[in-house]
C-alpha cells in the first residue's frame, strides 16, 4: 500500500491504495468519480482521458505513484458549481457531439485541452488531435463541430 | 391519428436538443460498471486458448484455495444444476425440409472447447485482482484438435459438433431456381462476381458488463447488464436456460454505451452471474476487458459469395443468381441463423425491378467466435453484393453507374419483389437525383483531371440501397422461424398535474429515444417536451418490450406509444365531454386543448388530467378514474428505408493509399421527427460502413484459429482523421402502414456505404486494369491489386 496526496477537481485528496493502482482505478474505485471510463486495455481509446497538470493524459496509463502532488481535472469537475456546463460541454450538446455517451467524458476533456493549447483550431487540426479518442457512434463529424464551437466559446 | 396529420404537429421535424445529454456530459451517466452493490464480488472467466480442443481435465483446487476466492464454477457445476444451454431464437428450415442443426451451446464448456475465448471456468473473488490471480491457478488440460477457421474450409474440416459432422448447419434457399436458370439462357450479357464480406468486430465503446444479484429475503434475482433488450434477455434466460419464473428475475439495462447488435444476445456470462449470485449468495460483477470482448462478443458479416446477374441488351436486369457461404462461428448465437437468410436474401431485389432472383445459402460452423447481427445484419451483405455486381455490370457494358441503376429502378408502389418482400413506398429516382446534385457529380470530371495532374487516380462509386426495418409482423416472422413475437409495448402515464412518464420496450443506447419519443408525446398532447420523461431498460418498470435492433425503435416502439396515446386521447375526451356537458363525439383535441365543436367552450389538457385523478365531478359510473394506458403494436409490414450514396476517392498508385475525398448520402427515412438525431445516426453508420470498406478486418489465423486482430492496436477502428465532412440529404415518402410514417434510420449508413466506397475504388483503378478487390481496401491490398494487374 502507498499513500499519495493530490488535488482532484480543486479538492485536496489523500489516497491509500496498492502500488499497482492506476489513476483511472483511483478515480473510479477510490473516489467514486465514475465519469472517467475504461474502453480498452491498450491505451488506444481515450475514454479515460483526464487533464493532469494542464495536459490531457490517458489515466489508464498512469500509476498512482506518478501523481503525487498532481492537479487532476475530471469530467465531474468541469461544470460550474451550480451545474452550468462548461462551454465545451454545452457545445457538445448543441452540436449533437455525443450519442451513447461512453467516450464523451474523455472526448470532452481532450477537446478542452486541445482548445487551451490551440485557441483557433482548424478542422484538420481537430481531427488529427482527436486521433487518440475513439467514438463508435457519432462518425466524429458533430464532435469536430462541437470542438470548433467550444473553442470559440472558450475564448469569449 | 394518421401519419400525414402526425407529421404536421409541432415539434415534429424539430431538432430538439437531447434531454439525456446533460448526464452524459457531466460524468453522471450510470453504465453497468459504474454501479456498485453491497458486498460485491468480482468474476473473471477462464477462456480457451485453443480454437478446438478436448478438455481432458479441469483442476480448480489451487484456485479455490487462493486468497479472497468465493467460488470457482465449471461446466460440470452447470450440468449438476441442470441449466440448459443458450438457445437460438430463430429456427431455419432447410431446402430438404429438415430443421437446421442445433448443437448445444453450453454456458460453461463441457468436454470440449470450440473457439479461442470459449468460456470454461468462472472464478469469483472478493476483489477483481484476487479473481484474476486465482484464474491463473485454474489448470485445464487440453487435447488440441485441428481447427476449421475460414468458411471456405468448413466443408470436410474437423467436425465441431456431433450433430453436424460436416460442419453444415443448413442449406436454405429463396426464389424459383428453374425460372432463374432459364432466364440466364436468354441473357444478352452475364456479369459474374465472387466476393467476401469481411468479418467485423462490433466494438461498442462500453464493453459488455453485468452484475448478478440474488435476494434470499425475496427469492428473486436482479441482473444489471449492458444489453439492448432486457425483456428478451430475461425471457431467454428464465424460460430456456434456467427454468425460472420470469417474475423472479428483474433485468436492468441502465445506460448502455453502444450496442450495434452485439448486445442483443443472451451471453453465457449473463447466465453465469445470475446463477452464481444465488449459488454463492453474493452480488457479482463482471466487466469484459477489451481484449476479451474481441474474443467473445458476437462478430458480424463473414460471407463468401458468388453472384451472377443476367441482363438484356439494354442493360435491364433479367435475373440474379446467388450462392453464399455464411460463417456462423462455433455456436448459434441468439439471432445468428436469420441473419444470412431472412434478413439477407430477401433484400437481393434491392431497388430494382429484377423479375427473378434465386439465392442459396449454406451456413457453416467454424472454430471462431459466434457470428450474429451487427449494424444492418444481413442487409449490408445483400446490399454489398448487389451494388457491387450492378456497378460491375455497368463497367462491363460501358454504361455509367447511375444510368444502369436508373434503367432498372422500381417506380411503381406497392411493389412485390420475387424474394418475399412487398415495398410499400419509395422514390428511388428522387434519391438518385438529390444525391447526384448534392455530390456535385457534374464537377467530377474536373476533379478527376486535377487528381490526374498530381499523379493520383480519382474514382466515383454509387450505391442505391434498400433495407427492411421495423422488425417485424409477428405472424410473418413466426412463419419464417422466429421463436418470439416482434411487437412493441408502450405505456403512457399521465400524472395528475399533466406531466407524463412513458415506459417503452425500446431501449436507447445512443439513439436519443429520451428526446425523440418525448417529442412524439409532447406533440400529441400539446405539452412541453420537458414535461415528458421516457423510461426504458428495466423489466421492473416497463410492462414488456422486445428492445432495439433492426432500426425498429421509432417505427414499432414509437407506434406502440402512438396507440397508447390514442387510448389516452379517447378517454380524455370523455372526461372533457363530461366537464363541458357535451357528447364526447363532439369533442376535438388539438394544441393541448379540448373544445366542443361549434361552440367556444374549451378546457386545457392539464384540467382533464387533474380531473382524472381528482374525480369529484366525473362520470364514475361509466368511466374509471386515472389516465394511464398501455398498448402493444404489431406492425403489418416491414418498413423500407432507401437511398443513394455517392463516394469519391483519390488513390495514390505508388503507395495504394485510398483517401476518401467526398461522401454524399441521401436517404428516405419517411417522416423525420428529429433531424439532428437522424443525421447523427447516418454519420455513425457511414463511419462503420466506410470503416468496413477501407480499414476494418477481423482476422483469424487460418490454421490455428488464433485471433490476430485482438486489440485496438491490431484491429483498425475508424478515427476522426480518417474522414472528410459528409454531405447528408433527405427525400421523404412516408411509410404507409404505421401511424408515424417513419421507416427507421439506425443502420442505413452502414448498409449503403461499403459498396459505394468499393465501387469508387474500382472506378479509380479501372484504367490500370484492376477489376476486382475485396474489402478492406487497405494500401497493401490496393498496391498488390495494381501490381497484379500490371503483371
Amino acid at each position: 500500500m502507498m499513500q499519495v496526496q493530490l488535488t482532484v477537481n480543486g479538492a485536496a485528496v489523500t489516497l491509500n491504495a496498492p502500488e499497482n493502482t492506476l489513476l483511472v482505478q483511483a478515480l473510479r474505485e477510490h473516489l467514486n468519480l465514475t465519469g472517467t471510463h475504461v474502453g480498452c486495455d491498450t491505451a488506444q481509446c481515450g475514454a479515460c482521458t483526464v487533464i493532469m497538470n494542464g495536459q490531457a493524459i490517458k489515466s489508464c496509463n498512469v500509476l498512482l505513484a506518478q501523481v503525487e502532488g498532481a492537479q487532476i481535472a475530471t469530467i465531474e469537475g468541469l461544470a460550474q458549481p451550480d451545474g452550468t456546463m462548461h462551454p465545451m460541454q454545452a457545445a457538445f450538446k448543441d452540436c449533437h457531439g455525443l450519442q451513447c455517451g461512453y467516450c464523451t467524458p474523455g472526448m470532452v476533456m481532450n477537446a478542452v485541452d486541445i482548445c487551451r493549447h490551440h485557441p483557433n483550431p482548424t478542422e484538420q487540426q481537430i481531427r488529427e488531435k482527436l486521433e487518440g479518442n475513439i467514438c463508435r457512434c457519432t462518425g466524429y463529424q458533430n464532435i469536430v463541430k462541437a470542438v470548433q464551437q467550444g473553442a470559440a466559446a472558450m475564448k469569449a | 391519428m394518421g401519419a400525414i396529420e402526425f407529421a404536421k404537429l409541432p415539434h415534429i421535424g424539430e431538432s430538439v436538443l437531447r434531454k439525456e445529454d446533460y448526464r452524459f456530459l457531466t460524468g453522471a451517466g450510470q453504465y453497468t460498471d459504474d454501479i456498485t452493490l453491497t458486498r460485491m464480488t468480482h468474476a473473471v472467466f477462464v477462456r480457451s486458448p485453443h480454437a478446438h480442443a478436448n478438455i481432458k481435465s479441469v483442476n480448480t483446487s489451487a484456485a479455490k484455495a487462493a486468497p479472497g476466492v468465493i467460488g470457482v464454477l465449471e461446466g460440470k457445476d452447470v450440468a449438476n444444476d441442470k441449466l440448459n444451454g443458450l438457445p437460438c431464437g430463430w429456427l431455419i428450415t432447410g431446402t430438404d425440409g429438415q430443421p437446421m442443426k442445433e448443437p448445444p451451446h453450453p454456458v460453461l464448456a463441457l468436454d470440449k472447447v470450440r473457439y479461442v475465448g470459449d468460456h470454461v471456468v468462472m472464478v469469483v473473488a472478493e476483489t477483481l485482482e484476487q479473481a484474476k490471480n486465482a484464474a491463473e491457478l485454474v489448470e485445464v488440460d487440453y487435447e488440441p484438435l485441428p481447427a476449421v477457421v475460414d468458411v471456405r474450409d468448413a466443408n470436410g474440416g474437423a467436425a465441431l459438433h456431433d450433430v453436424a459432422p460436416d460442419n453444415h448447419c443448413y442449406k436454405w434457399a429463396i426464389g424459383d431456381k428453374g425460372l432463374v436458370d432459364e432466364a440466364f439462357t436468354k441473357a444478352a450479357h452475364i456479369t459474374k462476381l465472387d466476393l467476401i464480406n469481411n468479418r467485423l468486430v462490433p466494438n461498442a465503446m462500453e464493453p459488455r458488463a453485468a452484475i448478478g444479484s440474488y435476494s434470499r429475503a425475496n427469492d428473486d434475482y436482479t441482473l444489471y447488464v449492458s444489453n439492448q433488450n432486457p425483456h428478451v434477455e430475461r425471457l431467454l434466460m428464465t424460460a430456456f436456460v434456467m427454468g425460472l419464473p420470469e417474475h423472479k428475475v428483474r433485468v436492468i439495462a441502465p445506460d448502455v454505451g453502444g450496442g450495434f447488435g452485439s448486445k442483443i444476445y443472451l451471453y453465457a456470462e449473463d447466465v453465469c452471474l445470475t446463477w452464481a449470485s444465488k449459488k454463492l449468495n453474493r452480488n457479482i460483477k463482471w466487466v469484459c476487458e477489451r481484449g476479451e470482448a474481441f474474443l467473445s462478443d458476437a462478430h458480424g458479416r463473414d460471407h463468401s459469395s458468388h453472384a451472377e446477374l443476367a441482363l438484356d441488351k439494354d442493360g435491364k436486369f433479367l435475373a440474379l443468381r446467388v450462392h453464399t457461404d455464411a460463417n456462423l462461428g462455433a455456436y448459434l448465437s441468439t439471432f445468428s441463423t436469420c441473419v444470412p437468410t431472412i434478413l439477407y436474401a430477401t433484400l437481393l431485389s434491392g431497388q430494382y425491378a429484377t423479375p427473378l432472383v434465386y439465392a442459396e445459402v449454406d451456413a457453416w460452423f467454424t472454430n471462431t467466435a459466434p457470428v450474429d447481427a451487427y449494424r444492418g445484419a444481413g442487409r449490408p451483405e445483400a446490399t454489398y453484393l448487389l451494388e457491387r455486381i450492378v456497378s460491375r455490370a455497368a463497367f462491363e457494358l460501358g454504361l455509367s453507374q447511375d444510368e444502369i441503376r436508373r434503367r432498372n429502378f422500381i417506380t411503381q408502389f406497392p411493389y412485390q419483389t420475387p424474394v418475399a418482400l412487398q415495398y410499400d413506398t419509395g422514390d428511388f429516382v428522387a434519391c438518385m437525383d438529390a444525391s447526384q446534385k448534392l455530390a456535385d457529380v457534374a464537377g467530377f470530371k474536373a476533379r478527376q483531371a486535377a487528381s490526374q495532374s498530381e499523379g493520383k487516380l480519382r474514382g466515383i462509386g454509387y450505391s442505391s440501397y434498400i433495407e427492411a426495418c421495423g422488425l417485424a409482423p409477428s405472424n410473418i416472422a413466426g412463419a419464417l422461424g422466429a421463436r418470439a413475437g416482434l411487437f412493441e409495448c408502450g405505456e403512457v402515464r399521465v400524472h395528475p398535474t399533466g406531466s407524463v412518464t412513458v415506459f417503452t420496450g425500446s431501449h436507447s443506447h445512443g439513439q436519443g429515444h429520451e428526446t425523440t419519443f418525448a417529442q412524439v408525446v409532447a406533440s400529441r398532447l400539446g405539452i412541453a417536451v420537458d414535461a415528458v420523461d421516457i423510461v426504458h431498460g428495466d423489466t421492473g418498470r416497463v410492462p414488456f418490450g422486445m428492445g432495439t435492433y433492426g432500426s425498429r425503435s421509432i417505427s414499432v416502439g414509437g407506434a406502440a406509444i402512438m396507440k397508447a396515446l390514442d387510448k389516452i386521447e379517447a378517454k380524455a375526451k370523455k372526461i372533457a365531454a363530461h366537464l363541458m356537458e357535451a357528447s364526447d363525439t363532439d369533442i376535438d383535441f388539438a394544441n393541448g386543448e379540448f373544445t366542443v365543436r361549434g361552440t367556444d367552450k374549451k378546457i386545457p389538457f392539464g384540467t382533464v388530467a387533474l380531473t382524472a385523478y381528482v374525480p369529484h365531478n366525473y362520470p364514475l359510473e361509466t368511466l374509471e378514474p386515472g389516465l394511464n394506458e398501455t398498448a402493444f403494436y404489431d406492425p403489418t409490414n416491414f418498413t423500407f428505408p432507401s437511398g443513394t450514396y455517392i463516394a469519391e476517392v483519390e488513390i495514390d498508385p505508388e503507395t495504394g493509399t485510398v483517401r476518401l475525398d467526398r461522401f454524399t448520402a441521401v436517404d428516405d427515412f419517411g417522416t423525420i421527427i428529429n433531424p439532428m438525431i437522424v443525421e447523427g445516426q447516418v454519420h455513425g453508420g457511414l463511419v462503420q460502413g466506410i470503416g468496413q470498406a477501407l480499414i476494418e478486418n477481423c482476422v483469424y489465423d487460418r490454421e490455428t484459429g488464433q485471433l490476430l486482430t485482438g486489440s485496438f492496436m491490431d484491429y483498425a477502428m475508424p478515427r476522426a482523421d480518417d474522414f472528410p465532412e459528409f454531405k447528408v440529404g433527405h427525400v421523404c415518402t412516408p411509410c404507409t402502414h404505421n401511424p408515424l410514417g417513419t421507416k427507421g434510420c439506425g443502420e442505413a449508413g452502414a448498409i449503403g456505404s461499403p459498396p459505394a466506397v468499393m465501387n469508387a475504388v474500382l472506378d479509380a483503378l479501372a484504367p490500370l486494369g484492376v477489376k476486382d478487390l475485396d474489402m478492406p481496401a487497405t494500401p497493401h491490398r490496393v498496391w498488390q491489386a495494381i501490381q497484379s494487374a500490371k503483371a
